[in-house]
């Protein structure tokens, strides 16, 4: 602190900076910044001040900003400082300003006069400090006015002045890319510039450049690895060193460039290998940066074209990182695989200890990595377990922002991967539970498609078992408290859809479910219109089926108290099922056929039923329909109100809102093929827009009878009137309601999901024996915790076990761990079994390791033997090999624990494993 | 653009430092600021120098009471940054000898000059000492 005080610091600045440093509390520093501000404001606008005091100033005001409170009554004195002779003050000056002003603030503009003149400067420091401004105070639109000079300052004779050149043109590139695109070739050129301080930074530009198109800067691979090789063998300056590192900074970015340059290009690769290679070899392993520039070696491995011997290189590498103490090399370790493991899948395999050992530590930078890594090899065979490692995360955490990320992934990985559609739904359950309000809302659609349209194999009774597990499950959540909406709308759905139909519940208990969503939900406009719909469909279901059914009283008074409600769709809706309630069963079973959600609906846009009906009135005399371009706008208010009503009238009609009372009871009704034209035949003037549409298709169906409604209103109300309350709720309720929505989006997801199951199901049967968990760490390490240990020898000694058995063992063991990981199925049987398991896991996971003592033994003495194995924080390559001999009895045992296990479904229990780590 | 801020703040959590390579408003930076040092404040010296907040990946290091942290994007080497934390802490240390978290708040101008050396545009530009420090002794000669 010898420095203290040595720019000639005042007594005041030094007892501003002691107090801010002493103060004890936030609230404290803030009120000594708030008095300073007092001050400053106070003096900083007095005459004549000196310079020095000045200097002094503007640093406060930099406190003022760091701390975070406006100085921007200040600004412009850092502005007038830019103008000083003196270069510390001017650099000051620029610094002061650099930190205050965005570059779209109003004072650039009195600035960048200041810059155009000191670039011209002869003293290079006073250059080099405007240069430092123009690039972080230059915008888009001042950069042409000082661009030529930049260009100039390229071919300065100082070095220091033709690095922060190329910087300020890498910044105006930045900007606006399209400014610089002509000196593009000045980049080039400085990457052979003398000094290794402009080439380096050189490296920037081009590294953004090549980011942008490799293409044009194929030419340039040679140069790169050439001056890779030069500064790994040491030809730049001493000063470079970092830690006896030559410039490991420039060799990073140069390796960085090397991998975007040889990505996919064998012979651009081919030229880099020998240096990659070199580099690698050189790299002190015990220090940062050493390791980091071997990292960032595996990470161009991994980009470029594959070499066999740097793969095997970089999976040495990786292996050091994963064994080593330092939390950050695990990370780097774990990240590395990531990337390795797209180009050889094997690579994991000796890791899987490791990865598991990330996993479960309490750092959560390190499990989230762990976790990234998991995501990049999830398959069909280990989905289940990663999914459900994951959602225990999501679960945990608070921060919304990787909460949502974390239960997008579910998501995705179980739409991708999904073992069975049971497994699916429970894992939306929980996922939806527990961050409903964060994924995305196409997902709940998803899942209610998929419960509508079930396995898609012509296998009704499946369908059905799932539907009614979806069914059971979610009466079971319903009544929790704080459900997201999303979940509880899915909710809703399924009940009003599949609540009875398999028999077990009454409809009086599943209308009693959705009254109690209604009320605890009150709040929920949307949750109550799905509550509304399904008891309608609840309610048509049982009258359809010609069973009497009553009307529960509390929902007699929901409906009553949703006549009123400010929501005008659910006012429709509530009129709807009011009127529906007078209906013979009949129509009832023609608006609300029973699971009729996947069933395509014809929507005839044109109103060709109204034909007849327009043709009659035309002959009657009535006006043409006035296409809407050519009639003024006004008039068709009114026609719109006038379409619901039987009036004959032809005059217009104001009465708004009457609408959905009436509209039921006439509509339905019209089974008969008579009844489309008396409906609408009320319309004056405007049903005549069905004659002048082109299309008529002759034929609507019943299910065209229920939507109807909505091709009226769409037709006639959406473009004239579509603000219109009335017209918008119907829709809605189309839309929304029971069946209309979830048909027409038909994703692909579900179909590939089936797909991708049938593809790896076979695939493992091959693959299964020779790599079990091939991999895919953590699946088998966790769920069957008997094939966990062994693991670490496994794989080699799996292949000796194929080698030994026969082939029906090999599908045995395909088939157990198909069993195994596809839980669902054994649970499609049964479906309670199979909550009960995922209710309480541990219990399941207990019953079946004492059904099979014999394994337990089998795993303990397992257990022993291995230890050693994993209790040496590195399982190499070697260490197989090693056990590969007195292995293969172990490995024939382990297979019939495998297909035993595999019997069993779904029994993880995290414990267990935990165990067999300690 | 790699790097996006680079902070010093004490433990108690009071900002000693701070460059931004991207604009954010005051209020921003203040929250930016109390979130981070919050999290790392709860990290032990035995686990990662990483930590993910938002979007950014956050590299620190710790000296004595000082935390050094830099904001990074998705595509930068952690651990080279983590080097880098410590080439800056070296260069002060050679500028001010046996660098304190006081050297840093009587010369707050300084420290930011040789930042301005050493990154622009959030990249790397030079981490020769002797480059860095170069200009900052020309202008302490000149004045």
């Amino acid at each position: 602190m010898g420095s203290q005080g040595g720019f000639g610091q005042s007594k005041e600045f030094l007892d501003l900076v002691k107090s801010i440093g002493e103060a004890r509390s936030k609230s404290e520093e803030d009120r000594i910044v708030l008095h300073e501000i007092e001050m400053l404001k106070r003096r900083i606008n007095e005459p004549d001040i000196p310079k020095r005091k000045m200097k002094e100033y503007i640093i406060r005001l930099v406190y003022i900003e760091m701390l975070g409170h406006d100085a921007s009554f200040g600004y412009i004195h850092a502005v007038k400082m830019t103008h000083d002779d003196s270069l510390l003050l001017k650099r000051t000056g620029y610094l002061a300003v650099t930190l205050f002003l965005n570059e779209d603030h109003d004072l650039i503009i009195l600035i960048v006069n200041t810059i155009q003149k000191d670039l011209k400067s002869d003293n290079y420091l006073v250059v080099c400090a405007a240069l430092n401004a123009v690039c972080k105070l230059i915008n888009e639109e001042t950069i042409p006015a000082v661009i030529q000079q930049v260009v100039e300052l390229l071919g300065h004779p100082k070095e220091g002045v033709r690095k922060k050149a190329v910087m300020a043109l890498h910044s105006f590139y930045q900007r606006s890319p399209s400014s610089v695109n002509h000196l593009v070739s000045h980049f080039r050129k400085k990457l052979c510039d003398n000094d290794p301080g402009v080439m380096g930074a050189t490296l920037c530009p081009l590294y953004d450049l090549i980011t942008i198109d490799v293409n044009l800067y194929k030419d340039l691979v040679v140069s790169f690895v050439n001056i890779l090789k030069q500064v790994a063998e040491r030809r730049l300056p001493k000063s470079y060193d970092y830690h006896q590192t030559p410039a490991p900074f420039i060799q990073i970015k140069l390796l960085k460039i090397l991998a975007i340059l040889g990505s996919g290009d064998k012979k651009s690769s081919e030229q880099m290998y020998t240096v990659i290679g070199d580099i690698m070899r050189k790299s002190d392993t015990t220090s940062n940066i050493g390791n980091a520039i071997l990292y960032e070696c595996i990470c161009c491995i991994s980009s470029i074209q594959p070499s066999p011997k740097l793969l095997e290189t970089a999976a040495d590498s990786i292996a050091k990182f994963l064994k080593s103490d330092s939390h950050n090399l695990k990370y780097m370790g774990i990240d590395a695989l990531g990337r390795l493991i797209r180009i050889s899948p094997d690579i994991a395999e000796p890791h899987q200890l490791a990865v598991i050992d990330c996993l479960e530590d309490p750092d959560d930078t390190l499990k989230r990595k762990t976790f990234e890594l998991l995501y990049k090899m999830t398959k069909s065979s280990n989905v289940e377990v990663i999914v459900d490692r994951m959602i225990d995360y999501m679960i945990s955490i608070n921060d919304s922002h990787y909460k949502t990320e974390t239960a997008s992934r579910c998501v995705e990985l179980a739409e991708q991967f999904a073992p069975s559609n049971h497994w699916f739904i429970q894992t939306m359950n929980k996922v939806f539970q527990h961050a409903g309000d964060l994924v995305n809302p196409k997902v709940a659609h998803n899942l209610m498609r998929l419960i509508a349209e079930g396995f898609g194999e012509d296998d009704e009774s499946a369908d059905s078992q799932l539907r009614s597990s979806a069914v059971e499950s979610y009466l079971k959540i319903v009544d929790e408290p704080k459900l997201p909406s999303a979940f509880l709308q899915v909710i809703c759905w399924v009940l009003g859809e599949y609540g009875t139909a398999d028999g077990k519940y009454s409809a009086s208990y599943i209308s009693g479910k959705l009254c109690d969503v209604a009320e605890a939900h009150s709040s929920d406009d949307i949750v109550k219109a799905y509550a509304v719909t399904a008891l309608m469909k609840v309610y048509c279901f049982e009258k359809a089926a010609g069973r009497k059914f009553n009307l529960l009283p509390e929902c007699q008074s929901l409906l009553e108290e949703l006549f009123a409600s400010h929501s005008s769709d659910l006012q429709q809706r509530a009129y709807e099922f009011q009127a529906i309630l007078d209906l013979d069963s009949n129509s009832i079973d023609n608006i609300m056929p029973l699971d009729a959600s996947c069933e395509d609906i014809e929507i005839d846009k044109n109103l060709s039923f109204l034909d007849s009906y327009v043709h009659k009135s035309l002959e009657e005399g009535a006006e043409p329909y006035i296409p809407e371009s050519q009639r003024s706008g006004t008039l068709t208010v009114t026609n719109h109100t006038n379409q619901t009503y039987d009036t004959s009238a032809h005059s217009l009609r104001f009465e708004a809102y009457e609408v959905p009372k009436p509209v039921v009871p006439i509509r339905t009704p019209p089974i008969t093929d008579l009844v489309p034209v008396s409906v609408s035949l009320p319309e004056p003037s405007y049903h005549q827009p069905v004659q002048v549409q082109p299309t008529r298709s002759p034929d609507p169906s019943s299910t065209e009878l229920r939507l109807r409604l909505d091709g009226v209103q769409k037709k006639w109300g959406k473009p004239t009137y579509s603000s219109s309350a009335t017209s918008s709720s119907t829709s809605t309720f189309d839309s929304n309601g029971v069946t209309v929505n979830i048909p027409k989006q038909h994703d692909n997801v579900v179909p590939k999901s089936r797909e991708s199951r049938h593809v790896e199901v076979s695939e493992e049967k091959q693959k299964l024996a020779a790599s079990l968990f091939g991999g895919s760490t953590s699946r088998s390490e966790k769920k069957q915790p008997s094939k966990a240990r062994p693991t670490t020898t496994t794989t080699t000694m799996a292949a000796a076990a194929v080698v030994a058995q026969p082939p029906p063992d090999l599908l045995d063991l395909g088939e157990a761990s198909g069993g195994g990981g596809g839980g669902g199925y054994s649970s499609v049987v049964d479906p309670f079994q199979q909550l009960e398991g995922l209710l309480d896991v541990s219990s399941s996971s207990t019953t079946s390791t004492n059904g099979h003592n014999q394994n337990l033994n089998l795993l303990l003495s397992e257990k022993d033997d291995f230890t050693p194995v994993n209790g040496s924080p590195n399982p190499t390559t070697k260490t197989p090999t090693l056990t590969k001999g007195p292995s293969l009895k172990d490995a024939l045992d382990k297979d019939a624990l495998v297909r035993q296990m595999g019997v069993n479904p779904t029994s993880q229990n995290p414990n267990l494993f935990s165990d067999l780590l300690s | 653009m790699g790097i996006r801020f680079i902070l010093m703040v004490n433990k108690q959590g009071q900002t000693r430092l701070a460059q931004y390579y991207e604009y954010l408003t005051l209020e921003e930076r203040r929250a930016l600021e109390g979130e981070i040092i919050r999290k790392c404040l709860a990290r032990n010296e035995q686990q990662c120098s990483f930590v993910e907040h938002r979007n950014y990946k956050i590299v620190y290091r710790r000296y004595a009471s000082l935390f050094f942290l830099v904001g990074v994007d998705n595509e930068e080497n952690e651990l080279a940054i983590l080097e880098f934390i410590h080439l800056l802490v070296e260069t002060m240390d050679r500028h001010f000898g046996n660098v304190c978290e006081l050297d840093i708040m009587f010369h707050l101008e300084k420290a930011h000059f040789m930042l301005e050396e050493m990154v622009m545009n959030g990249c790397i530009v030079e981490t020769s000492k002797t480059n860095i420090l170069a200009p900052i002794q020309l202008m302490d000669k000149a004045s």
